[in-house]
């Protein structure tokens, strides 16, 4: 029964991409539904299985490892499969009205959308390191083909250079593959740890392949590609992209470090993560709080929320992993909605250069109100889900005597308020500057309700973090400090 | 030197030569060739050094090379369609860091 609701997890999507590609469009509607509905339902069952034995591990199709393909389910990937399918479900409400059935495009993004969709949900089921390559270089591909899909120019070059950058990205991971598995004869990311042998073969291939995963996370200072590639993507691929692409490489950064490196005297290059994850605190903050264009800032914005991530590394305790865990949830709910905010102010005014948006709020209320509520979770204002994961980090630092990231967390708090109010003023507190604006493109209100309630989801993360927490905290990583 | 240290060398050779690629042309073209040739070298790395099970090759890692080969011709083909693109978008397959339009309004 679990097996074949994992599988579904999987398949349903796949399946409903291979059919919104080749049935005719009426069937689309009904595709994306079977696609995208069944599965909350579906995840229900490994919920309860984790909930009562904590992890467990199926063997697909009866085939044994290495040939066969083996998936495992603990609390951490189950966190993140929720979110991907709650995260999916709410931004697909949006798309479906910048790309509605009749939509001459609406045949190309479907398909893709959904083959991301599922690539992800087989991403974090793998337990197996080349499964992983494989469904990585799905996960970008598709990924890739959603920012181009309008064929405009600026999106098409961003594109053109993610592309570029996640390939070497993937090969700089698959040679890290190869070379463990040259060493050791097995794949699997738990089993690995056993095998590998001392020396420098190990080291080496540990630090090409995270390199590489670096790159793919958008790391200071790989991650030249993802603000013009955010910035300039259709609204709801935005959403996903922030919300959800980039955390799957971070997950997997986590999951290398923390399973398969867990026994592992590791501190320098924790150390170097750490250093990384702060300049990218640093420089996202800084660099968004120039930028001209309304998505550019959330991008930018981006960059820095994922340095957090990364501070997990060197504080290396159970209440920094719940703290990171917690924030790829509030970050990811948050970011979606600013994103769909966003999409529709662009889509309303034409334009979401920041000097023309004086007035908006007039118009579209409920859109720059989700944009503030998604800001102030960034922020980590009280009661927000970011308040409490940036809370925890304090914590964190403060536990593990880490003074410096104490102020830095202190900083990049102080930094988001900077970039997000900076925003704000502009589009509510200008009188003067209220100009008159184009008349409108209606943006349909369903399209800011989707914003709206993730959005309201990203506050109430602030009240209900017991059930997230304690399933966190029931499947912390071997050799955590307490 | 027995074959298999060939082999590796050779992979070596290869994956410097492509990231070299990669990095110096201009042309996107030449870019993504680089990147398969540097596809190539982590192909022959992962056969050449795999360790034999009682005397016969260990299948796996063909297996993974094979998928591997799927998988880089699907990303050599979609990167080929949006050079395409690019192309007759703006008239040049390169990206330059000057000609990068402020703002698109």
């Amino acid at each position: 029964m679990t097996t074949e609701a994992l599988a579904l997890i999987v398949f349903l999507p796949l399946l409903a991409a291979v059919g919104s590609l080749v049935l005719p469009r009426p069937a689309l509607g009904v595709m994306i539904r079977i696609g995208l509905l069944p599965l909350p339902i579906l995840l229900l069952v490994p919920t309860v299985e984790v909930v009562r034995n904590g992890g467990y591990r199926v063997m697909m199709a009866g085939y044994d490892a290495p040939l066969g393909i083996s998936w495992q389910l603990d609390p951490l990937s189950l966190l993140m499969l929720w979110l991907n399918v709650g995260m999916t479900i709410f931004v697909s409400l949006h798309a479906s009205f910048s790309f509605p059935a009749d939509h001459p495009k609406a045949d190309r993004f479907w398909p893709l959308w959904l083959m991301l969709f599922s690539a992800m949900n087989a991403l974090l089921l793998s337990a197996d390191l080349f499964n992983i390559y494989v469904t990585l270089e799905l996960v970008t591909l598709t990924a890739i083909g959603l920012i181009a899909i309008e064929g405009k120019s600026l999106a098409l070059r961003a594109a053109m250079r993610y592309l570029l950058l996640a390939l070497l990205g993937s090969l700089l991971y698959l040679l890290g593959v190869g070379l463990m598995y040259g060493q050791t004869g097995v794949l699997d990311l738990y089993l690995m740890a056993e095998y590998l042998s001392t020396g420098w073969l190990a080291p080496t291939a540990i630090a090409i392949m995270l390199v590489g995963l670096l790159i793919k996370a958008a790391i200071f200072p790989l991650h030249a590609w993802l603000p013009a590639a955010h910035g300039n993507a259709p609204g709801p691929v935005s959403a996903i992209l922030s919300a959800m692409v980039v955390k799957v490489s971070i997950y997997l950064i986590w999951r290398i470090w923390f399973w398969t490196l867990a026994d592992w005297e590791l501190e320098h290059a924790a150390r170097l993560l750490g250093i990384l994850g702060a300049l990218a605190i640093l420089y996202g903050s800084l660099a968004a709080l120039v930028q001209q264009r309304l998505k550019m800032v959330i991008a930018y914005s981006t960059v820095a929320q994922l340095g957090y991530l990364l501070l997990v590394i060197p504080l290396a305790n159970s209440l920094a992993f719940q703290a990171g865990s917690y924030h790829l949830l509030s970050h990811g709910l948050a970011k979606a909605a600013m994103f769909l905010a966003a999409a529709n102010i662009l889509r309303s005014v034409g334009t979401d250069r920041l000097s023309r948006l004086a007035g908006v709020d007039q118009r579209l209320p409920l859109d720059v109100f989700a944009l503030a509520l998604g800001g102030v979770s960034i922020m980590g204002l009280p009661p927000s889900g970011g308040f409490l994961a940036k809370w925890l980090f304090l914590q964190a630092a403060w536990q593990a005597q880490a003074w410096e990231f104490v102020l830095l967390i202190a900083t990049g708090g102080l930094l988001a308020a900077a970039y997000l109010f900076r925003v704000l003023a502009v589009v509510c507190l200008h009188p003067r500057h209220r100009r008159h604006l184009p008349p409108p493109n209606r943006v349909p209100d369903l399209a800011s309700i989707a914003a709206l309630l993730l959005a309201v989801a990203a506050i109430l993360a602030g009240f209900t973090s017991a059930p997230v927490l304690n399933l966190v905290q029931s499947g912390l990583p071997p050799g955590l400090l307490p | 030197m027995d074959s298999a240290t060939l082999y590796v060398l050779a992979a070596a050779v290869l994956f410097g030569l492509g990231l070299d690629g990669l990095i110096v042309c201009e042309h996107l073209m030449r870019k993504l060739f680089a990147l398969n040739i540097m596809g190539s070298a982590i192909f022959i790395l992962l056969v050449a050094t795999s360790a034999p099970i009682n005397d016969k090759p260990d299948p796996v890692p063909q297996a993974l090379v094979l998928t591997g080969i799927v998988v880089a011709v699907s990303a050599t083909a979609f990167g080929l369609a949006l050079i395409v693109r690019l192309c007759r978008e703006s008239g040049k397959a390169t990206l330059s860091v000057d000609d990068e339009p402020e703002n698109d309004d």
